[in-house]
């Protein structure tokens, strides 16, 4: 479960102050399925930076599973990330020297897992997502769809609550895309809250909630039962 | 973090770019070669030098008449100060902690043997010659005859001498003429080879007295004492110097200890040691600013993937540690690579020219890697750091 409460988010651009984020208050329950849109600039991904621990608000209050993480440091913060977060860029972010299946291995290296342990999950979620046969290539030697579905284990493989996906399909053909949206929406049957930040409308429109932002505020926040 | 992942994950970043870490790691590799070279050298020389003025012990303090008033040689020799006589090297034998005293006088004279003639080095020494300098005598004995002048004509040949005059017989009990007198032979030296440059072996030894008569000479040229090496050689030149002065009545001699004249060689080459370390510390420098560079771009270019890493949860103590993990591999294998090229370059030159001493010392090694390792520490700090406080947020969004 996410709570913002009073969130505001602004930068100093120059010697001028510009609010990403005005007074934000926002629920999420755990398991839901919700997409934000908005156009650019509208502060949708200060949104996914600040829910993701990678920025912190200027003001308000962030509540995480109960417990309030705005004030963590940088060191609690990184750990609750590790655990509790999942990211799906538009952009891959593979490490571009690594194989698909160490790149998977990343978070669990991070966090000291065992590498008996590691070998395992990897094995069953490179099974899962059909990339068995890629485990030893590295990202160069991918299609785009594979990458991401590289991406997408990597973010899973920490068994995280809350998966945040940045335009996740941005990058694909529409064929593509839809593949790994799918594969997205399949995480929800294991209770993962899935947040995916979009200015693909018909791509938001498949999420039971919407939020629509304008301006660093909400503009509308809908929930569709399908 | 496990171990063996931080080395995976660090080797992993210098092995795809090859060359470049190969480069990297060549500058610091040639700085350490240039260290490694230069002091293998250097250290070779010192043990060179060392060991030509130590081979007849180093407990021996020499007594040269004449008061050396300035640095260069002294003008005893031709001055006018009283003379050493075979009395002073008496009266010095009597001393505590004196082991063996030896008179000593040097010159040229014929030899004749059987109408064969040559010309050598004649040495007039006393009957511990060759305890004090611990040479040894390979056939016969040194003659057994106190210092004075009763001692009888006895020579010792040199090998050489004995090699030329006597080749295919037993020179023992042989007469020999020394400058027109008869001499016996009683004794043949073993091979010395040259010592700084004077051959020991084309020379004969006969006692100092009747060698400052042969060579007409008023006193000795030299008293050389040898020392209990368990005493210090301060007590023992203290004591001499005072029986010296009690006999002369003033200083007019000079003492020059063995372990003081190794001491201030000794000092002198280990600066020349570390002068010529430290010419190659120059180019450790510059491999250090290879780093730099190197380590600097590393962090740029992968900047997108250090916000990566933030964003899977990464510390900013794993980032730091894991770009400091990788300046300091590169540069300890650049530090082994060196040491290879320099002990290679040393032993290859030794084979080509044998005449020019090698020495490596392990601790210099050691110590050689050790500095290629806190370089890479101390170049890759700063950029580490930089990678360790990037904004993930930016950081992911550089592309």
């Amino acid at each position: 479960m996410i709570e913002l409460q009073n969130v505001s988010r602004s930068f100093t651009v120059g010697d001028q102050q510009v609010s990403a984020l005005r007074d934000i208050n926002l629920r999420m329950d755990a398991g839901e399925y919700i997409s934000i849109m908005g156009p650019s600039g509208s502060g949708k991904s200060t949104m996914l930076n600040l829910l993701g621990l990678l920025d912190r608000p200027s003001s308000g209050t962030y509540l995480l599973d109960g417990g309030n993480v705005t004030d963590l440091t940088d060191e609690q913060q990184a750990q609750v990330r590790r655990e509790k977060i999942g990211f799906v860029f538009q952009s891959f972010h593979l490490v571009p020297r690594l194989t698909a299946a160490q790149n998977v291995e990343l978070p669990m290296i991070l966090a000291g897992i065992a590498p008996e342990e590691r070998k395992q999950r990897v094995e069953v979620l490179m099974q899962n997502y059909g990339l068995s046969a890629r485990a030893d290539h590295r990202p160069d030697q991918l299609s785009g769809g594979q990458r991401q579905r590289v991406a997408i284990a990597r973010a899973t493989v920490m068994k995280p609550t809350v998966l945040l996906a940045d335009e996740p399909t941005g990058n694909l053909d529409r064929a593509t895309g839809w593949e790994v949206l799918k594969l997205l929406e399949g995480l929800l049957e294991q209770g993962i809250t899935l947040v995916v930040v979009t200015h693909d409308t018909e791509i938001g429109a498949r999420a039971h909630r919407q939020i629509h932002m304008l301006d660093g505020a909400i503009r509308s926040d809908e929930r569709h039962t399908t | 973090m496990y171990y063996r992942d931080f080395l995976t994950l660090t080797t992993s970043s210098f092995l795809t770019s090859r060359l470049r870490s190969f480069l990297t790691g060549l500058g610091i590799a040639i700085g350490i070669a240039a260290v490694i070279l230069l002091t293998s050298i250097g250290e070779g020389l010192h043990q060179f030098v060392l060991d030509e003025f130590s081979q007849f012990g180093t407990n021996i303090i020499s007594i040269q008449p004449g008061k050396t008033e300035t640095q260069g040689g002294n003008v005893g020799v031709f001055g006018s100060s009283r003379q050493l006589s075979l009395e002073d090297a008496d009266a010095l034998r009597r001393l505590p902690y004196v082991e063996s005293v030896n008179p000593s006088v040097m010159g040229n004279a014929e030899l004749k043997f059987n109408g064969k003639t040559r010309r050598t080095t004649i040495f007039g020494e006393g009957r511990e010659f060759a305890q004090a300098f611990t040479m040894k005598v390979q056939s016969g004995t040194f003659w057994p005859d106190a210092d004075d002048e009763q001692a009888r004509a006895f020579v010792v040949l040199g090998s050489k001498v004995r090699q030329e005059l006597f080749a295919g017989q037993n020179p023992l009990g042989e007469y020999l003429r020394v400058g027109g007198q008869r001499y016996r032979v009683i004794g043949v030296m073993e091979s010395k080879g040259q010592v700084l440059g004077m051959d020991l072996d084309d020379a004969v030894y006969i006692p100092a007295a009747r060698a400052m008569e042969l060579l007409n000479r008023p006193g000795l040229m030299e008293i050389q004492v040898a020392y209990r090496p368990d005493v210090a050689a301060e007590k023992v030149i203290r004591l001499i110097k005072d029986r010296m002065i009690e006999r002369h009545g003033r200083e007019d001699f000079t003492l020059i200890s063995q372990e003081e004249a190794l001491e201030v060689l000794g000092s002198v080459l280990n600066v020349l040691t570390f002068a010529v370390a430290a010419l190659g510390g120059i180019s450790l420098l510059v491999g250090a600013v290879g780093i730099l560079t190197i380590m600097t771009m590393a962090v740029t270019e992968r900047t997108a993937e250090i916000g990566l890493l933030r964003a899977l949860g990464a510390r900013e103590n794993q980032v730091l540690m894991l770009f400091l993990g990788e300046a300091i591999m590169l540069s300890a294998l650049g530090g082994i690579m060196g040491l290879l090229i320099g002990v290679g370059i040393a032993q290859g030159l030794h084979l080509l020219i044998p005449a020019l001493p090698v020495h490596t010392p392990w601790l210099y090694a050691v110590l050689a890697e050790l500095t290629a390792i806190t370089i890479g520490l101390a170049a890759g700090v700063a950029p580490a750091m930089r990678a360790a406080r990037l904004d993930p947020v930016e950081a992911l969004h550089a592309e």
